[in-house]
């Protein structure tokens, strides 16, 4: 008891000491207030749940819009607007317009942020120019533009307090992620994977926009901020140049392992948590070895940047299967155990469940019956191979090998899930989780890299599995024991991220536009409605004026609008299966607004 | 100097088609059916790069290739099977006005076409070996496609790779 005590008052001191941690405390506090919406995931458990319940199972089909707005841009639109007290911040993709909006005058705009890029930048995105969003602390407003630059806003005024170049569109490096701002800190990754960039996680200081610290995804232990010894992987220290024993030469410099996804933040433990990418190239049978540290968890001590554990999930990946998906922390009772978890559902189909304290592996299981590349993780501890897939040589691309064209893969490259951030409900203790349905060939073959040019090595077609027409799933996930509880079909891959309320409801958008509420605890449908484009961004939800309200970008594009623009087809089909599937262009077109929800006046 | 001289050859050749008008097959380098062939490499009547699809739907060695190279360098932005995508023109489209000349100068050189209502940007791939050492391949897949002669999808059988295509393609990429 007495030692609880004196820990209770160590943590006190601590938190006096470091003066620097008020954007922290001010962050922490502000999350927990359900009328706002400060960070991407709305808490730094990345939950994406609210606490709001006006609307419910029982009125949710009473929905209806309340407001909308236009972003004036047309092309892909990821992730979802803050709302902070009187203020909403609504970003959009390049050229990576902010507005703020007056919630309490009529979504008047308070000011508006448009930066002049050079458009050469376009083309070295990968995936369409979307941006994930903004970021929230002391009075400023984040923003990782396309090129690079991390700029921070006045939040009262927009503007421009000051800037910083993260990267080197040049060589590739571009802007898609959401910042995360920690203690003092603003964290934000890059994304470059299909142009060879050697990618990293880098934290500015929040007041001035000088650099603090930068961890690489690969290459010497001093880049990578591992400490041979005290990081960890599977409980065992990782040992020296733990990244670049698993690389032939120097390809650990143009080696990817891009860091474009979501970030989440433990205060107790002090460690921040996010994924890596794909190794570079698409072709594996380039790069020998097992490319550490790509397509990996990285659990970092948020003031230095030291990795505290690390988990690789896919190693040596021989299907692009980017380990950068959101890392959801959940404190749930496993074997009778209160423990502190990871929850991560990645690109390769697997749902993982870990202890975020010290990286060890306790749930990995397929979240879609289809993934067949893998015949599952072991989970042996004294087995040589703990922790890895088990990879059959039938869809292994490294084992066919270059030139040959190797069939029937499911998950395709986009994985059972991407970015789209899935949602947890403490509630029902599940996870809602948006999926994608769809197998692929993948026919690896001999690149060059050329700074700046795409390194890709690869020629893919996608469909869905056989037999079946539906691209997507929303499924309702146990975290605990690795089991799909519900699972709703979509016609096409569900590309939004979810919201879980206490109000019982969970939302998320389809790619033809529908804002879809269904319930948390059965997944039944309750409440559609379609949108003005397809929906790839994360729904959102705040309370003003005594109101909760429900907001969601709308704007299809990004991954999705390349692949399903024009349909997919199934190659076993044969000739004249063209349009076997229906193509998206035939139930939504571009444009980027902003629908907001509410339910109707009782009077 | 060789591109120069390409463009001078399609602008003839599209003035022909023009002429022509009516014409049942022809793309923007006019009519694509095969005269000659070398080493695997096919030609049309002018003397420019043409696809070939055998009776039993046999594509050429260059088209296959043509198939693989776009689907790794293209198709991120124009969409699988040149059938565009959210952004970016559906090329099996574009290569029905597009001559072999234009269509080397913009993969070579890039293309923006910025306003208020669009940002593409086209990159300049001149300095890529993955695309230049693949240039004709990938535009005799998609003048295949432009003239529906190769549809959706990999095409199911192939010619051999032929042995001047190897050695080339190895130099090349060096």
């Amino acid at each position: 008891m007495r030692k609880v005590v004196l820990l209770a008052s160590l943590g006190a001191a601590a938190a006096l000491i470091a003066t620097s941690a008020s954007a922290n405390d001010e962050l922490i506090k502000m999350s927990k207030n359900p009328n706002d919406w400060v960070m991407p995931a709305g808490n730094y458990n990345a939950q994406r749940y609210s606490e709001l319940k006006q609307i419910n199972t029982g009125n949710v089909g009473k929905l209806q819009v309340a407001w909308t707005f236009s972003t004036g841009v047309l092309r892909g639109h990821e992730g979802g607007p803050l709302i902070i007290g009187d203020m909403m911040y609504v970003h959009a993709p390049f050229p990576n317009t902010v507005y703020a909006l007056d919630l309490a005058n009529d979504s008047r705009i308070v000011w508006k942020y448009e930066p002049k890029q050079d458009p050469n930048v376009i083309p070295v995105m990968c995936c369409d120019t979307v941006n994930r969003g903004l970021a929230y602390g002391e009075g400023k407003i984040f923003l990782h533009q396309a090129d690079t630059t991390l700029v921070a806003l006045d939040a009262k005024t927009g503007k421009v307090a000051w800037s910083v170049k993260n990267g080197d569109p040049g060589k590739g490096g571009t802007g898609t992620s959401a910042p995360l701002v920690v203690k003092d800190k603003v964290l934000i990754g890059i994304s470059g994977g299909e142009f060879g960039v050697q990618c990293h996680v880098t934290a500015y200081d929040i007041k001035d926009g000088k650099q603090a610290w930068r961890a690489f995804s690969e290459g010497p232990d001093d880049q990578i901020k591992f400490d041979p010894v005290k990081t960890m992987a599977l409980g065992k220290p990782v040992g020296k140049d733990s990244s670049l024993v698993t690389w032939e030469g120097d390809q650990w410099k143009i080696g990817g392992g891009c860091t474009w996804g979501w970030m989440a933040y433990d205060p107790g433990l002090n460690l921040v948590y996010y994924g890596s990418g794909n190794p570079s190239t698409w072709n594996p049978k380039q790069r020998p070895g097992d490319n550490k540290w790509s397509m990996t968890i990285f659990a970092r001590d948020a003031d230095t940047g030291m990795a505290k554990w690390v988990y690789q999930m896919t190693p040596h990946d021989e299907w692009d299967y980017d380990g950068v998906n959101e890392m959801i922390l959940t404190d749930q009772q496993v074997g009778g155990q209160e423990r502190k978890l990871l929850t991560h559902f990645d690109r390769n189909g697997i749902g993982y469940t870990l202890d975020r304290v010290t990286g060890e592996l306790l749930v990995a299981e397929k979240y879609d019956p289809k993934v067949n590349w893998t015949s599952g993780v072991d989970m042996n501890k004294s087995s040589p191979t703990y922790g890895r897939p088990k990879v059959l040589d039938q869809y292994s691309t490294d084992k066919q090998g270059e030139d040959h064209n190797v069939k029937g893969i499911c998950p395709a490259a986009l994985g059972s899930k991407d970015e789209q951030p899935a949602a947890y409900s403490p509630e029902t203790q599940l996870f809602y989780v948006p999926t994608n349905h769809v197998c692929m060939d993948y026919e690896p073959f001999k690149v060059s890299y050329t700074a700046g040019q795409p390194y890709v090595g690869a020629t893919l077609s996608m469909y869905p599995p056989p037999g079946e027409t539906n691209m997507g799933n929303f499924i309702a996930w146990d975290g605990k024991t690795g089991k799909i509880v519900w699972s709703d079909k979509e016609q096409f891959s569900v590309w939004s991220g979810a919201l879980a309320t206490a109000g019982g409801v969970v939302f998320y958008g389809t790619l033809e536009g529908y804002l879809k509420a269904v319930d948390a605890k059965t997944g039944k449908e309750l409440y559609r409605f379609k949108t003005p484009s397809g929906i790839i961004g994360n729904v959102t939800t705040y309370e003003h004026g005594g109101k909760q309200y429900i907001a969601v970008l709308s704007g299809v594009g990004g991954w999705a609008g390349i692949g399903l623009a024009a349909g997919l087809t199934d190659p076993t089909a044969g000739l004249g299966a063209v349009g076997g599937y229906a193509g998206l262009s035939n139930y939504t077109a571009l444009g980027g607004t902003l629908t907001v929800f509410t339910l109707p006046n009782a009077n | 100097m060789r591109v120069i001289f390409v463009v001078a050859t399609i602008v003839a050749a599209a003035v022909g088609v023009t002429f022509l008008h009516g014409i049942a097959v022809a793309d923007g380098s006019g009519d694509p059916a095969a005269v000659k062939s070398e080493d695997g490499r096919y030609f049309d009547k002018d003397g420019g790069p043409t696809y070939h699809v055998g009776s039993d739907g046999t594509v050429d060695w260059y088209a296959y290739s043509g198939y693989r190279r776009y689907h790794s360098e293209c198709h991120v932005c124009h969409g699988p099977d040149g059938m565009g995508s959210s952004y970016a023109p559906a090329l099996k489209d574009s290569l029905k006005s597009l001559s072999y000349g234009e269509f080397l100068a913009v993969v070579a050189g890039g293309r923006r076409n910025v306003s208020t209502s669009q940002e593409n940007v086209m990159p300049a791939f001149g300095d890529n070996t993955n695309v230049t050492c693949h240039l004709d391949d990938i535009y005799i897949y998609l003048r295949a496609r432009a003239n529906d002669a190769i549809g959706r999808v990999r095409p199911a059988r192939h010619e051999e790779k032929p042995d001047a295509y190897t050695k080339a393609e190895a130099s090349c990429m060096q």
